[in-house]
């Protein structure tokens, strides 16, 4: 079977070591890892943001050598940042992430997202939150092949994140795309189907949610170990 | 945009009234002596609404993709450097050379120009970041601006102080008709490329990663921006001298147009920086004061406190 997402050898000076990795139809993966573990720049490098080493194809489509519209279909990329300069009302922002005029999928998306009170104030005068489901709106709006999350489900209350988890489990079910989507909360990848774990650089696991859960690499990675049910940080190493 | 046609009218308006007014001298010289009329219009007239409308158009759409691509409403195409270096090389010509017709002064403020360009361009670097594009800017500027001021300080004569203290404040009048047409080139070609850029520009409001994640070759942009901005600016600065705030006012106003889309604005910012343009050197021939006064004046007179109503406001929004 032709995987839908395809990466080889794909790396980011000082930040990225050489990476391969294939994800098919239908996955949710969560990418977790500690801080400066290489995360966003393996969504950023799948993206083909300044990837110079390496390829990423998706439906065996090179990515970094795709134009605007195609590749507004071939991938929705959703950065961390939820910082937006211009005061462009909520609509138009969805609207940008379109290849083309389409009103029906803008209102469908603020329905969905439960955006139609604020739809047509100023996206730099919404809060975080707000902001966030906007943005997760625009990286929606194409039906793009493969949504590539930078923390998801930052910022958002846990009503909203338990709804982003459905409405993305839905996109798969009606498109048969796939979702990366880095995390901090490792609670909430039991959520996802597949879990890569990040440290210095490089994918050190690539598992299913539970088994991540119970390995003793994660705990080593983040530094941390199980008490009961809820983790602690580990003892210092004695010098 | 619906407005747009409304703007293209003003402008058309603005500029028929600056072929017009004051009327009362060209109806004088009508009964007298038609030719002599014909006369005025053509070459010392036309020249001055043309170079009003091609210089206002240039600055507005300049500003409109600089003020875009820095993500920043108080940018301004100042911050290329080009038109401080273009000032240094018209100063440096009249001082050096010791020229100071019209001709030579642009020829030296079009090298200026050109050069500061070519330095921009060669600190930015391959990767051509906009933080590098912005702080290389400013350094050209400010050192164009010091050395500008250090070779003023250094006037050979009076007179070649005054040609060139003159030049500095912005003009348009006493240009002809083969200057407003070595501006006009320049700024066609920077317009009619900088609409290339608006697609990208309105993606880059999502910032640069969403952007260069939707396949926009962000690097080309930038580059492209901000050579086009500096050759239409530098070479309307070339005939015109230096004419300031405009670049900066009329993409804030043309963005309540484009309901906040930086890129988009680029059209109704041209127009926007023609019509105020216009406007600001009919107020300068109308004003009763015995003498012109240059429009660079006028213009910074007028773009200062909008400036800084701006900066209140911005302060006041941080605040709350």
């Amino acid at each position: 079977m032709t995987p839908l997402l395809d990466a080889r050898g794909i790396a980011v000076e000082r930040r990225l070591e050489p990476t391969d990795l294939i994800v098919q139809a239908g996955e949710l993966v969560g990418v977790i890892g500690p801080n400066g573990a290489g995360k966003t720049s393996l969504l950023r490098a799948l993206a083909g943001i300044e990837l110079r080493q390496g390829r990423a194809t998706i439906d065996g489509e090179a990515v970094a050598s795709a134009p605007p519209p195609r590749r507004m279909r071939l991938l929705g990329f959703l950065p961390a940042t939820r910082s937006l300069v211009w005061p462009i009302s909520a609509r138009d922002v969805i609207g940008l992430g379109l290849t083309g005029p389409d009103a029906g999928r803008i209102e469908e998306l603020i329905d969905l997202l439960e955006l139609r009170v604020f739809a047509d104030r100023p996206v730099n005068s919404l809060s975080t939150g707000e902001r966030s489901r906007v943005l997760f709106a625009r990286a929606l709006a194409a039906r793009p092949r493969v949504l590539l999350l930078d923390e998801p489900l930052s910022n958002l209350d846990p009503y909203w994140v338990l709804r982003t988890l459905e409405i993305l489990e839905k996109a798969i079910a009606a498109t048969n795309c796939a979702v990366l989507a880095s995390l901090h909360n490792l609670e909430q990848m039991l959520a996802f189907s597949r879990v890569l774990l990040l440290d210095g650089g490089r994918v050190i696991a690539d598992e299913l949610p539970g088994e991540m859960l119970a390995s003793e690499t994660l705990g080593q990675a983040f530094r941390i170990e199980r008490n009961g049910t809820a983790w602690q940080v580990r003892a210092a190493p004695q010098s | 945009m619906r407005r747009v046609p409304f703007l293209i009218v003003a402008v058309i308006a603005a500029f028929l009234l600056s072929l017009a007014l004051p009327w009362s001298s060209i109806s004088e010289l009508l009964q007298e002596d038609s030719s002599l009329a014909l006369a005025v219009f053509v070459e010392l007239r036309l020249p001055r609404a043309l170079l009003a409308l091609i210089y206002g158009a240039t600055l507005g759409a300049s500003g409109a993709a600089i003020q875009a691509l820095f993500a920043n409403p108080l940018a301004s195409p100042d911050l290329t450097g080009t038109t401080s270096g273009a000032a240094l090389g018209a100063v440096v010509t009249a001082y050096l050379l010791e020229f100071s017709s019209p001709l030579a002064l642009s020829g030296g403020a079009v090298l200026g120009a050109v050069a500061a360009l070519g330095l921009l361009l060669a600190l930015a670097g391959s990767r051509a970041e906009t933080s590098t594009l912005l702080l290389a800017g400013l350094a050209i500027s400010a050192l164009a601006g010091a050395l500008t001021t250090l070779a003023l300080a250094l006037a050979p004569s009076p007179f070649a102080f005054y040609d060139a203290y003159d030049w500095l404040m912005g003009s348009l009048v006493d240009r002809s008709l083969s200057q407003a047409l070595f501006a006009l080139l320049p700024a066609l070609l920077c317009i009619v490329l900088l609409l290339r850029q608006v697609e990208p520009l309105d993606r880059l409001s999502l910032g640069e990663e969403s952007a260069q994640a939707m396949g926009y070759n962000l690097r080309r942009t930038r580059l492209w921006v901000v050579a086009m901005s500096a050759l239409g600016v530098g070479g309307c600065v070339a005939i015109c001298g230096a004419i300031g705030f405009v670049g900066l006012v009329a993409p804030i106003f043309a963005r309540k147009l484009t309901h906040g889309h930086p890129g988009r604005a680029i059209i109704p910012a041209a127009l926007l920086g023609s019509l105020l343009l216009l406007a600001a050197d009919l107020a300068v021939r109308m004003a009763p004061l015995g003498r012109t006064l240059p429009i660079g004046v006028v213009t910074a007179m007028l773009g200062a406190p909008f400036f800084l109503f701006l900066v209140l406001r911005m302060r006041r929004s941080l605040a709350s």
